[in-house]
Formats: C-alpha cells, structure tokens, sequence
C-alpha cells in the first residue's frame, strides 16, 4: 500500500497540470455548493431571525376606535376590551385556542431603584405571558409572575436584564425594591429576550395592576395561541373570519369596522415566511443539484481524458507485467487521493469563507423594529461532508469505468495507442 | 540444450473488417540461450509472432509452450505474471514512461514483483551502471538520445532476470552508429546464456544472429543456421 501511494504520488507530481485539473473541479464544484447552501441559509436565517423566539402561533386583539356607525351608536365609539372578551374566547373557541392572557399597558415611565433610575414600559399580564412573548429566565435569576402573585395580588415585578444592568450593577437584584412612578414593587425575577438584550419593559401581575391602578376588569390587549387545529393558511383564515365576526358581536361594532378591534395573527406572517423559506430551499437545492452535476460532469471528463491519454502507459506497465486489477488500483486510489484531497479544499475555503461572512452579518440589536434581511449564512458541517463525498465517489466512478475499458484493451493495442 | 520455445501449429487470423489469415501453421522450436532473428518483408507476420511469443497478443488454434508450460487462453492477471517473471520486451519505440526518470523506468518490473523501493532503486541503478548510463539515471527519457533509451529499455528488459528477450525492431530507431552499440550488447547479454529473439527486416541485423528464421506470408519458409555469419540480403553467400 505504502508502495502503491509512493507510485501515485511519483505520477502525480509528474503531471501537476492533470492533478490541478481534476482537483479544481472537485475543490470548485464543492466550494460553490458550500458558498450557495450558505448564501440560502443566510436569506432564511435573517426571515427566521425576526421572529426569535417568540410563538408564531400568537393572535393579539387590541381595541380601537369604530369608523363605521352600527347598532345605534356613532362612530369613533372607543372599544374597550375586558375580561369578558377572554371568557367567550376560550369557552367559544376552544377547539383553537391554547393558552390566553390579558395584558394592561401602563405605557413608559421611570422604574428607580436608590439613585439609579430609566424609562421602562410597564405591563400587567397573567403568568403564561413568559410563553408568549418568548422571555427567558436563567437559573439563579428568579421566575416569572405566577399563579399565587395573580390571587393574592402581590406587589411584585418581573425586570429585564438590561433594567437589571442600569439599577443593580452587579448586585442581585431579586428581593430587592424598585420604584415604579411611585408604587414600590419587590423584584421577583430578571429575564431576557434572545433577540432583544435591550429590552427594559417590565411586568406586574394583572391582578395587582387592575387593584393598583383601578381599572376594574378592563384590560388593554389579550393575545392567545392557536393549537394544532390551525395549520395553513385556509384553517387560520376560516377561523379568523369566524373569530372577528364573534368579537364584532360581542362589542356591538360592524364586521366590517376595520378599526373598531385590532388583530395581529403573527401564524399569518408566519406562513409568509414559511412559504418564503420553502421557496429558497426548493431554488438553492435546485441550483446546488446542478452545481454538483456540474462539478461531477468536470470531474468525469478530466478522468476520462486522463485514463484515454495514460491507455499507452497502462499497455507499457502490462507488458512488463503489471496484473489488470493493479492498474485499476492505480489509476481508482489515485482519484480518491486527488479528489480527497481537493475536496477537503473547497470544503474547508468554503466554509470559511462563510463563516468569515456571517461575521459581517451579526444579528441586529436595534430591537423590534429591526430587520435582518441576512443571518448567519452558512452551511451544516453534516450536508458539506456528504456533497464532498458524493463528488469524491463519483470521480472515482468517473474514473473506475474508462479505466476498466482501457485495462481490458489487448496489451499489444494499449502500447500501439498513440 | 533445454526447449524453452515450443511452437506447434500456430495459427492467427485478425478480424478487422474482412478476415486476415496472418499465421498459417507456425512450427518452432527454440532452444534456452539461442540468439535467433525473426526476419520477413512487412505484412509476413513476424511482429504477430512476436506478440504471441511474448504473451502480448492471444492466437487462435495451435499449442505454445513457454518453458514447459502451456500458454493459451490466459487471463491477463496471469499472462501479465508469466511476462514479468519469463519475459524481457525492447520494443523499437522504447516504450518507456515518459513521466519516469531512467532509474524508476528501469525499477518498474520490479515494483510489480512487490519489491521494496530502495531495493528496486538500488538494484536499477546496477543495471543502469552496467550499460554505462548511472550519470543519466535522473533523466527524464525526454532528456536521453535514442541509443540511452534503448540501453535504458534493455536495462528495464533485464532487471527481472528473465528467460528470454523479445525484441521487436530493437534498432529501427536508431542511427546505424547506435544500432551496431545497440547489437552489440544484445549479444552481450546473449553471451551470458539469456534467450534472445529479434524480429527484424534489416538483413545486417539478422546476419549478427545464430540461427535466422525467415517468414514469408505467414508460413515459415526457412529457418537457416547462421552461426558463421556470412548471411546476406541476397541469402547466403557461397564464399570458396
């Protein structure tokens, strides 16, 4: 074997040219695969990325103002939502909906804490709100609102990381108490968003809110998650016309009042992306699919011209008593050696090329309103090796059957071969 | 003197568009250490009997025995065993690798006898002193003359210590100033016992042989001792 590797790496080094040949196909074939697989995987990360980890199954119901007179009353009729609004929700439409949570907006104004102090928007929201508003809580950092804070009503409040940061320092801040425009609240838990490290909004129990701030049942927003029984777009769009012409009933505003309640059904977007993401997987595959034959076909042919030129050289090593199967061994290990060896060369300029790229796209943290048009465009380690070595086996094909037609040419023929 | 050559009723018919009847019947006996020419005009079929002698080329009907052992219908793997072990080619274009240097063009029937590389380097690089080329072992066969290459070949041809040599045109490349070296130490390596067998068209060639088989056609038509070599184009001369 060593023998045989020393034999191969005589002749490669006598024919460069062959070699670089063969190898840049290979190298080129592999590398423009990674840089388009990852391009792909660039463009679906950034769709994806403006989702973070919030539930994509989440429907938010806000009151507006009516534009359209109806039941007797005049237009621009405020339309308040309340508790009742979640009761009919989920008794009425419980084949859909999951969890539900009601939210109050307090709006933006100073959390303190001794003479450290910002502006943080405050909301009263019941516990599965963590859920759906996709916040994390590390360990040793507290938990969220729970049941216990909404019965009793407890003064307790849930502080972003980056409010966190600001009041405490490096100080622990669970425990300790805050001062939200007046009202003392003691800290319970420090979250973060994936997506947002600089979001300071905080939350209260809905409970205490409605006490606090005498709002009675009355809440600013719900949202609720959708189950399995929405899945596309004609069960999401069904249940929505039957969902607002219910909640129009329920408020005594025209169905068609566009402004009278407000909707944001994030699975719509959703979907939109989703559809979006199955677009550039189809058209990327599609072209990664050519890009590899292309690759394969360059390979093939460098190995078919190389074997017809070496058929002289393949008669004259017969002739001094080379075994057919020892030229097939030749010319097979030698295939595997040279495309190995490129291939692990596009593979690895490939990928580091996209890793040097993704560099540049760092996910945005101008919060909300942000949009990533590219993410992270690179490639899984796992579909890389298997191109390389869909290409190394089919250059070693490409190889393996001109050379087992110039081997069973009649020796006396392969050293005539001119 | 032991047969090393045994041919009985060769025959060889090409199929190349219509059917072309090369050897009709060839009947031949060659002796261990003979030096023998194969002569004959273009088309009498002394190349093809050539290739049959050297398990280059298959034949039709008919029985060869190289060495006491029967060769017909041969796999490759197994002709290509007998030819490394029994047999030395020096063809007229040399046929050496033009990517190989002289010293790795002679090793190479070694490397097929799974021989160690510094063994066979070494070995080679004995043969290449002994016909005076160790200066010129590094060369690329592009940098040889024609005369280096085909001490180069011979070189090649003997490094397996093989029972006999073919040798097919082995001067008809070469300068007559290079031919003569060239004969030269064919009979040398003939002197020291090896079978040698010549396939040749120039009659000053095959008047440096022992015994001349002469071809015509397909047939053998004489196969003349030649040992005082006074052979000429015209046949033999009658010297009184």
């Amino acid at each position: 074997m060593i023998s045989l590797l020393y034999e191969i790496l005589n002749t490669i080094r006598r024919n460069k040219m062959r070699t670089f040949l063969t190898g840049f196909a290979v190298a080129w074939g592999i590398f423009m695969l990674i840089v388009l697989l990852g391009s792909g995987n660039g463009l679906k990360n950034g769709f994806a990325s403006n989702f973070g980890d919030r539930l994509m199954n989440v429907v938010q119901i806000w009151g507006g103002r009516t534009n359209i007179p109806y039941a007797g009353f005049q237009s621009g009729r405020r339309i308040a939502l309340d508790e009742k609004d979640l009761q009919f929700t989920s008794a009425e439409f419980d084949k859909y909906v999951n969890l539900i949570a009601g939210n109050i907006n307090f709006g933006t104004k100073t959390l303190s804490y001794g003479t450290e102090y910002l502006s943080s928007n405050l909301q009263g929201v019941s516990p599965n709100r963590i859920i759906i508003d996709g916040l994390k809580i590390t360990q040793g950092n507290g938990r969220f609102i729970n049941d216990l804070d909404i019965r009793e009503k407890r003064k307790v409040i849930v502080i972003s990381q980056r409010a966190k940061d600001i009041l405490f320092n490096s100080e622990t801040a669970i425990g300790k108490n805050v001062n939200f425009d007046g009202i003392i609240y003691t800290v319970v838990g420090v979250y973060y968003i994936e997506d947002r490290q600089d979001a300071v909004g905080s939350y209260i129990p809905l409970s205490t809110s409605q006490t606090i701030y005498n709002r009675g049942i009355k809440i600013s927003n719900f949202a609720f998650t959708l189950n399995e029984n929405i899945y596309d777009k004609a069960t999401n769009d069904e249940f929505m016309n039957s969902y607002r012409k219910r909640i129009a009933q329920v408020h005594q505003v025209s169905p068609e009042d566009d402004n009278a309640i407000w909707y944001g059904n994030r699975f719509e977007s959703y979907l939109q992306m989703a559809n979006i993401s199955k677009f550039i997987n189809i058209a990327v595959w599609i072209i990664g699919i050519f890009t590899l034959l292309s690759g394969i076909v360059g390979v093939s042919n460098i190995m078919l011209i190389t074997v017809r030129e070496r058929t002289r050289e393949f008669g004259i090593r017969k002739s001094i008593g080379a075994s057919p199967f020892s030229i097939l061994k030749l010319v097979i290990v030698e295939s595997i050696f040279i495309t190995t060896i490129f291939g692990y060369i596009g593979l690895v300029c490939g990928v580091g090329i996209t890793e040097f790229a993704s560099q540049f796209f760092e996910p945005s943290s101008a919060g909300r309103n942000s949009f990533n048009a590219f993410l992270n465009p690179t490639v899984d380690i796992n579909v890389a090796v298997q191109a390389t070595l869909l290409l190394i086996i089919a250059g070693t094909l490409a190889g393996f059957f001109p050379a087992l037609k110039a081997v069973q040419i009649k020796t006396i023929e392969a050293l005539n071969n001119k | 003197m032991p047969t090393i050559i045994k041919l009985e009723n060769i025959n060889k018919t090409y199929y190349n568009g219509s059917p072309l009847h090369v050897l009709k019947g060839i009947d031949l006996e060659i002796h261990e250490g003979e030096f023998v020419s194969i002569m004959g005009a273009s088309g009498s079929g002394k190349s093809t009997l050539l290739n049959i002698l050297g398990i280059l080329d298959n034949y039709d009907t008919g029985e060869y025995y190289l060495n006491n052992v029967l060769i017909k219908n041969l796999s490759e793997t197994r002709a290509a065993y007998f030819r490394n072990k029994l047999i030395g080619f020096v063809f007229q274009s040399f046929n050496l690798i033009s990517f190989k240097n002289a010293l790795e063009n002679v090793a190479l029937p070694l490397y097929y006898q799974k021989t160690g590389r510094k063994t066979r380097n070494k070995i080679a690089l004995e043969y290449l002193d002994r016909l005076g080329l160790k200066e010129w072992a590094y060369h690329m066969p592009n940098e040889l003359s024609g005369g280096q290459k085909q001490r180069v070949a011979i070189a090649r041809a003997l490094i397996s210590k093989p029972q006999i040599i073919l040798a097919d045109e082995p001067t008809g490349a070469l300068d007559s100033k290079t031919s003569v070296e060239v004969l030269d130490l064919l009979k040398k390596v003939n002197e020291t016992g090896m079978t040698m067998i010549i396939v040749t068209h120039e009659s000053g060639i095959a008047n440096q042989t022992n015994k001349i088989i002469r071809l015509k056609d397909g047939i053998i038509e004489s196969i003349d001792d030649n040992s005082e070599h006074n052979f000429s184009s015209f046949g033999f001369q009658n010297i009184k």
